[in-house]
């Protein structure tokens, strides 16, 4: 491991409140390693920050190694960062130039106000899933885990959507903030799967309709999701999740 | 021993605690109780409000069930939904004693392993119940959709998990944890559609309320606007994880904390034996003083991985240009039987042993070997990439290097906590109506978890034995109806409005975040891996004068009506600061090596943990009594009618 010391030109999104304007505060960091991640590397900032009297900036993290999907900040254009299948917390630095200059903003869209700094609400995605991302199970009444075969590769396909983390880099990244790909990970896996397939229709009925209620936008085919995401989670769930759909509207 | 308490040793409760456990053969108790328990009539349930902190796999388990059930549920976390609860960072795997695989498990045996793995410290009562119940919870988890993996004929895959001779863990690849907590978040979701439950996020919960003895409601704070909220009901059901990050540097989430448990320990739940605490043996060696947290490199790497460090101390040559002969496989050569596979207690010793005997490898010699070269050989890389792809990935992401052709370094590191809130069979702790589920109680590990039981235990206890043992309490006591009017709430928001107030008022210099570096700095160095009495009274002294300096030095910047983070982590570090007093008394005060809990003057010739069953064969249950320094001890003494407590031995 290098003990070489970077420092970057940061601006960063700087908002006190959902009403309050916002706006781009340069600040410079030093004595960065590159083996930080973008997390630490802000932390080292707000550590700076406290000592100089300044108030931190604030943005959401938690697992800090790319599963909880709290965190997720747009890197000078780019959600999540320049590297592709990473989060913000998993992103090291040494991925960028010494003496670089880089923007943090927070991830937009109509359907993710901003709480404060780079913090936003993402609670619409928790209604798309209210909506019927979910397989209607009582605790205490299944079957035995073998009674039905799955074959192995619905399972992989499944597990391919499921692998979503829920961060909505997609719907930053989507020039009509769609929730799309998002919604589709859901609609997919429980459609690959025998236990989904019973509430198949109202499922993905549903969540398309949360979906429009909570202003996110319509999917124009830019793919701009599926680059971002952190996951790598396919377009393809998309066009199955059309696929269901129109099963579902046509009956 | 005495003169090392720094004034003397604890005062000890003559109450015996009784963990209720009901009468009858092992086998049965479970079935029995539930089959005899008062029930709750439908129409009822709706008329009691239930409030549950937490929705990891313990607390989104039981709200979802309790919602399904009729009860009015309230839930809270501290993420911004409740699908990030730090379960979903769980990467190998669950057990179950289904016996797919036809290699002999059985519920005894899984009961069996569990009880010895926690070297004899856990209640067999629970831990059978624990092993009766896994089977169902893979029916469950099956049933909502969780994408297990799969053998070609469709049938669940398994493989074998740390410490057990049989493959009885189940899985999602390297994602387990996520599909499982996914799965239970799709259950509350559902819940929260069907106007049952109400998610309360972004809330942390600060307060206990009892009144007239029982738990009646809670305090919390509101992350985004600073509002101190009082929220009541007919019980309150705190699954809110474990307190790995007491070390600050773990493979916990950022926001893992103990608050609410030590609060509601103030408020006089007792906390049963806080010294057990798991080193994980395979974590990514920690590199830097600014690093913010440590990344699990799952134990299933253990079973194609072989661990090796040079055989000569000082060896600083590059693995590849250490020829086998001059390399020590240790696990393979001390414990023949279990090999790469020895439960992790052992394992992250034997790798301390090494780095301390100058046989560790990497930039800051604490870290050892972990070679896939052999798996490689044998089962060809696209073999190793399906099973293992996504850790590598991770962990080349971390350090740069590429473990198919570098042997990967790894250390051990803080990971799960055995101790927590102490509960009976029912999961009640001493406050009646405080109920602990999953990682924030003590009850199923004994002093050592075994792999792929923690996700079980959660999910045993949410889907599983909260609605019958909730049940029967309501059912027996018939609460009438309370409102936050009640002056106890307004009590519990005053002292908590106060707690707040001094933070902000210190008005030093440093940063929280350094203060809890230096916190975890002490307690890893001497409440860490290896504990010795001297150490542990210096340990003491030295989280006191930490507290001092931590209510002189620290500086939250901006205000308390609003979303602020600084605060945040200051009041759970102020807690840390308290809780980890009766962690450093508590190993201190358990003169015997067990699981998790290695005293250096026990141990036997070769190093191994010595227990004292004579002395010490109880859970410490600690009572507060106001004064920090001098807790009450009770002690629940274990019983071991079915596993004889040996001498663990993996040789
Ligand atoms: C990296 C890692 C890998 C693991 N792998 C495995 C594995 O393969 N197999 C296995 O069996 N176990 C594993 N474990 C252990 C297991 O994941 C945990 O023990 C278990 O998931 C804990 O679940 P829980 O529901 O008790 O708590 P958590 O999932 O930690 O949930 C705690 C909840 O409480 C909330 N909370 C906390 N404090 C408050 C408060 N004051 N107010 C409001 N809400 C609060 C949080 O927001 C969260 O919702 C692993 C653990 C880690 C860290
Ligand atoms: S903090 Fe969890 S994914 Fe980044």
């Amino acid at each position: 491991m290098s003990t070489q010391s970077m420092s970057f030109n940061l601006r960063v999104w700087r908002q006190d409140g959902p009403q309050a304007p916002g706006r781009l505060v340069d600040y410079k960091v030093v004595d960065i390693s590159p083996e930080m991640s973008f997390l630490e590397m802000l932390d080292e900032l707000n550590v700076q920050l406290i000592r100089r009297g300044e108030r931190p900036v604030e943005f959401d993290s938690d697992c800090r190694e790319g599963i909880c999907g709290m965190c997720g900040l747009v890197i000078t254009g780019v959600a999540h960062g320049p590297l592709p299948a990473t989060t913000t917390c998993t992103l090291r630095m040494r991925h960028f130039q010494d003496g670089q200059t880089i923007e943090v903003e927070p991830f937009r869209a109509a359907a993710f106000p901003i709480v404060r700094d780079l913090v936003v609400d993402r609670s619409a995605l928790d209604r798309i899933i209210q909506a019927g991302g979910f397989v209607s199970q009582n605790a205490g009444s299944a079957p035995d885990g073998n009674a039905v075969p799955v074959p192995k590769d619905d399972a992989e396909n499944a597990m391919d959507a499921a692998a979503c983390i829920g961060c909505g880099a997609c719907v930053a990244a989507c020039p009509n903030a769609s929730a799309f790909l998002f919604t589709s990970a859901k609609v997919s896996q429980l459609a690959y799967l025998p236990q989904g397939r019973p509430e198949a229709r109202r499922r993905v009925a549903g969540m398309v309709r949360q979906m429009d209620l909570e202003g996110f936008g319509n999917c124009t085919n830019h793919g701009e999701c599926e680059a971002v995401c952190p996951k790598e989670v396919s377009i393809q769930h998309i066009a199955r999740m059309r696929k269901e759909y129109w099963k579902a509207i046509l009956g | 021993m005495n003169q090392t308490y720094l004034n003397a040793p604890p005062e000890e409760s003559a109450r015996i605690l009784d963990a209720r456990i009901p009468p009858g053969p092992l086998e049965r108790k479970w079935t029995d109780h539930r089959g005899h328990v008062p029930l709750v009539s439908p129409a009822n349930k709706r008329k009691h409000t239930i409030l549950v902190v937490g929705t990891g796999l313990a607390g989104g388990a039981a709200a979802a069930s309790l919602g399904e059930l009729g009860y009015r549920v309230l839930n809270f976390c501290i993420q911004d939904s409740p699908r990030r609860a730090h379960s979903v960072a769980a990467q190998g795997g669950i057990n179950a004693s289904k016996n797919y695989q036809n290699d002999g498990d059985s519920d005894f045996r899984l009961f069996y392993d569990t009880v010895k793995g926690g070297d004899f410290r856990a209640r067999e009562a629970n831990v059978y119940r624990l092993a009766e119940l896994s089977g169902a919870i893979i029916d469950q988890c099956v049933a909502q959709g969780v994408p297990f993996a799969r053998e070609y004929g469709g049938t669940l895959a398994n493989r074998s998990f740390g410490g057990a001779q049989v493959s009885r863990t189940f899985y999602a690849r390297g994602q387990t944890g996520q599909q499982l907590l996914l799965g239970a978040y799709g259950s509350l979701m559902r819940q929260v559609a069907a106007g049952t439950v109400t998610m309360l996020a972004r809330r942390e919960m600060l307060d206990l309320v009892v009144v007239d003895g029982r738990a009646r409601g809670i305090v919390v704070r509101n992350l985004v606007t600073g509002e101190l909220e009082t929220y009541a009901g007919d019980a309150v059901l705190l699954a809110t994880g474990g307190y790995s990050t007491v070390f600050y540097l773990s493979t916990n989430a950022v926001n893992c904390n103990n608050s609410a448990a030590w609060r509601c320990h103030k408020r006089g739940a007792f906390f049963a034996n806080p010294c057990f605490t798991q080193i994980h043996p395979t974590c990514i060696p920690q590199e830097a003083e600014t690093q913010s947290k440590l990344t699990l490199m799952s134990e299933s790497l253990r079973n194609d991985g072989r661990v090796w460090v040079p055989a000569k101390p000082e060896d600083r040559r590059s693995p590849a240009e250490i020829p086998d002969p001059e390399r020590d496989y240790y696990l393979e050569r001390i414990y023949p039987a279990f090999g790469n596979l020895v439960p992790r207690d052992i394992a992250s010793r034997a790798a301390k042993r090494m780095c301390d005997e100058g046989k560790g490898v990497g930039s800051t010699g604490r870290a050892v070997y972990l070679d896939f070269q052999a798996a490689l050989e044998r089962l060809g890389r696209p073999v190793i990439a399906e099973r293992y792809g996504n850790l590598f990935h991770m962990y080349e992401e971390i350090t740069a290097e590429d473990p198919y052709r570098v042997p990967m370094r790894i250390y051990p590191a803080p990971h799960y906590t055995m101790g927590g809130l102490w509960v009976d069979y029912n999961l009640m702790t001493t406050i009646p109506g405080l109920f602990a589920l999953g990682e924030a109680n003590f009850s199923d590990h004994g002093a050592n978890r075994l792999g792929a039981s923690a996700l079980m235990q959660g999910l045993a206890d949410g889907y599983f034995v909260i609605p019958y043992t909730l049940g029967a309490y309501l059912a027996e006591w018939r609460p009438q109806a309370i409102s936050t009017d009640h002056e106890a709430f307004g009590q519990a928001v005053t002292e908590v409005r106060q707690g707040i107030q001094r933070l902000m008022e210190v008005g030093g210099k440093e940063p929280v975040r350094d203060l809890w570096r230096r916190l975890g700095h002490v307690c890893w160095e001497r409440v860490g891996m290896s504990r010795e009495a001297s150490g542990l009274a210096k340990a003491l002294e030295e989280i006191r004068n930490l507290r001092k300096v931590f209510w002189q030095d620290l500086c939250i910047p901006g205000g308390q009506q609003e979303l602020n983070r600084s605060l945040e982590m200051a009041i759970r570090v102020a807690d840390y600061l308290e809780f980890a007093e009766l962690l450093a008394m508590d190993a201190l005060h358990r003169e015997e090596s067990c699981g998790g809990h290695f005293r250096e003057e026990y141990r036997t010739p070769e190093g191994e943990a010595l227990r004292d069953d004579e002395r010490f064969s109880y859970v410490a249950a600690w009572e507060y009594t106001g004064d920090l320094q001098r807790p009450r001890l009770h002690k629940e003494h274990l019983t071991f009618e079915h596993v004889q407590p040996g001498q663990r031995s993996y040789k």
